[in-house]
C-alpha cells in the first residue's frame, strides 16, 4: 500500500484529496440549500422538512460523519499547502502584478477558507447544538435571525463562500483532469453562475427569515 | 526617426548565492524604442563599466526568443508586460518616457540567486533527467510514417514542446510552481507513439522530482498560461493530472 500514500502524498495527490473533497461540499450546498429555500413555502413545510431529514436516523448520523471527515482533509490539506506554497517563494517580489489569470475568488482561497471555517463553528453552535425541546427549527432560525447584525453577518459570509466556490468548482475539475477546449468555457462558466446561486441563494435566507418573523 | 526615452531603473543587485542583496536606482537616458530590453541593459551596463561600477549581471544566449536562456521580472510581469515575449524579444517601445521599471530576478526557492538577475534554473534540468526522455535503440532512421500519428495530434505535442525552459511559470505564480513545465514536458511525449511505453513511470518520477526539489503546488491560478512567453495551455497541466492519476492508481510503475 505504500505506492497508494505515495500517491496521495505528491502534490498532484494532495490537490486530488482538495478537489475531490470541495466537490463533495459543493453537492452538500445544493442539497443544503434546496432544503433551506422550502422555508419559502411556509414555516411548516420547514419544519416538515427538517423532521424528515433527522427521522432518518442513523445514515444520516453516518453521512454527518462523511461530511466531519471530508472536512478534515479539506481543511488540514488545505492549511498544509498553504504554508508549502508560501514556503516555495521565501523571497518575495517588491511588485506583484496579475497578468491577468488570477481573480479574486482565486487569490483569496486560503483565506476566505479560513473565514468559512470559522462560520462553520458558529453556524453548528446556532442551530444543530442547540436545546431542541418545546420549539421548532423554524422558531430557533427565525429568533436568531431577529437580530440584524446576526443577518448582516450571515449574508456576508456567503459571499464569502460565493468566492470560494467561484474559483472551487472549475479548479477542481482542472484538478481531477476534466479540461477539455470544448467545455471549459461551460464550465468556468457554471462556476461562476454556481457561485452568484449559493451567494444569492444562502445571503437571501437570513434577510427572508427576518421579514417574515 | 529614430525616437529615444530616459527611463528610472530599480535593479535587484545581489552580489552571489545566499547574499543579502537590494534594489538600486540607475538611469538609463537617450534609449532607442528599436532596442530590445537586454540591449538596453547593455547600454546602462556600458555606462557602469566606464564608471567603474560592477555592470549588471544578467542571463542571456540566443537574443531570438529561442532558447529559453533570458528573463527577468519586470514590475511584477515575467519577461515584462507583453504577452507571448521573452525578455530578449521585448522592444523599448513598448515603454514611456519616464517609465520607473522594477527589475527582479524570476524568484522561487528551487532558483537560487547566483548573482543579480542571473537565477541557477538547473532544477528544471533535473526534472527532465528524472523522465523527460524517450528510451530508443541507436540504429538506422526508421521510415517515415512507420508510427502513424495523427495531424491534430501532432499539434497537440508541437505546442507543448514550444517550451523553452526558461521558468517565467514558477516566476509568475504565486505558489513558485513548475506544473506547467512539468505538463508540458510529459504532455509533448505521452501525446505521441515513441513516449508511451514510458508513460506511467515518467509521470511519477517528474512529479516526484518537482516535488522533492522545492516547488510549490498548483492552485490553478493561471498565471502561469498568461505569463508563457511560448503560450503554453494550462489543458497540458490537466493532461499532466490524468497522466500522474493513471500512472499513480492504475499502472505497475511505482
Amino acid at each position: 500500500m505504500n505506492w497508494l500514500v505515495k500517491t496521495f502524498s505528491s502534490s498532484i495527490g494532495k490537490k486530488l484529496m482538495m478537489a475531490v473533497t470541495g466537490l463533495c461540499f459543493i453537492g452538500f450546498l445544493m442539497v443544503h440549500l434546496a432544503g433551506n429555500l422550502t422555508v419559502t413555502a411556509g414555516g411548516e413545510v420547514f419544519n416538515a422538512y427538517a423532521a424528515k431529514l433527522h427521522s432518518l436516523g442513523a445514515p444520516l448520523l453516518v453521512m454527518e460523519f462523511v461530511l466531519l471527515a471530508l472536512a478534515v482533509v479539506h481543511v488540514i490539506t488545505g492549511l498544509y499547502l498553504f504554508y508549502r506554497n508560501v514556503m516555495a517563494r521565501p523571497q518575495r517580489y517588491a511588485v506583484n502584478r496579475n497578468a491577468g489569470g488570477r481573480t479574486l475568488g482565486s487569490a483569496t482561497m486560503p483565506y476566505t477558507g479560513v473565514v468559512i471555517l470559522a462560520f462553520l463553528v458558529i453556524h453548528l453552535t446556532n442551530f444543530t447544538f442547540v436545546d431542541k425541546t418545546g420549539t421548532t427549527i423554524f422558531q430557533i432560525v427565525s429568533n436568531a435571525f431577529q437580530n440584524p447584525v446576526t443577518v448582516l453577518f450571515y449574508t456576508l459570509v456567503m459571499v464569502v463562500v460565493a468566492l470560494h466556490v467561484s474559483h472551487g468548482l472549475w479548479s477542481a475539475l482542472q484538478t481531477i483532469g476534466a479540461n477539455h477546449p470544448k467545455y471549459m468555457p461551460v464550465v468556468m462558466a457554471a462556476s461562476l453562475i454556481f457561485a452568484v446561486v449559493v451567494g444569492i441563494g444562502f445571503g437571501f435566507l437570513p434577510i427572508y427569515f427576518s421579514l417574515i418573523a | 526617426m529614430t525616437q529615444t526615452i530616459n527611463l528610472t531603473l530599480k535593479v535587484w543587485r545581489q552580489g552571489g548565492p545566499g547574499v543579502k542583496g537590494r534594489l538600486d536606482t540607475y538611469h538609463a537616458e537617450n534609449i532607442s524604442t528599436d532596442m530590445s530590453f537586454l540591449e538596453m541593459l547593455d547600454v546602462v551596463n556600458e555606462s557602469l563599466t566606464l564608471d567603474g561600477k560592477e555592470p549588471i549581471a544578467f542571463d542571456y544566449d540566443c537574443r531570438e526568443g529561442i532558447c529559453g536562456q533570458c528573463g527577468a521580472v519586470v514590475n511584477g510581469r515575467a519577461h515584462g508586460p507583453e504577452k507571448g515575449t521573452t525578455l530578449c524579444q521585448l522592444h523599448m517601445r513598448h515603454f514611456s518616457n519616464g517609465d520607473i521599471l522594477v527589475i527582479e530576478p524570476f524568484r522561487a526557492r528551487a532558483f537560487r540567486v547566483v548573482k543579480d538577475l542571473v537565477v541557477d534554473r538547473s532544477p528544471l534540468d533535473r526534472i527532465i533527467q528524472a523522465g523527460g526522455y524517450i528510451s530508443v535503440n541507436a540504429g538506422g532512421a526508421p521510415d517515415a510514417n512507420a508510427a502513424p500519428v495523427p495531424q491534430e495530434t501532432a499539434e497537440l505535442a508541437m505546442d507543448a514542446a514550444a517550451c523553452i525552459g526558461c521558468g517565467a511559470c514558477v516566476a509568475s505564480c504565486p505558489n513558485a510552481s513548475a506544473m506547467l513545465f512539468v505538463g508540458a514536458k510529459v504532455s509533448h511525449l505521452t501525446l505521441l507513439p515513441q513516449g508511451k511505453p514510458e508513460a506511467a513511470r515518467r509521470a511519477l518520477s517528474m512529479v516526484d522530482t518537482m516535488d522533492t526539489l522545492g516547488f510549490g503546488n498548483c492552485s490553478n491560478e493561471r498565471e502561469c498560461e498568461a505569463e508563457c512567453p511560448k503560450e503554453i495551455s494550462i489543458t497540458n497541466i490537466a493532461r499532466l493530472n490524468r497522466e500522474f492519476m493513471k500512472a499513480g492508481f492504475f499502472s505497475n510503475a511505482r
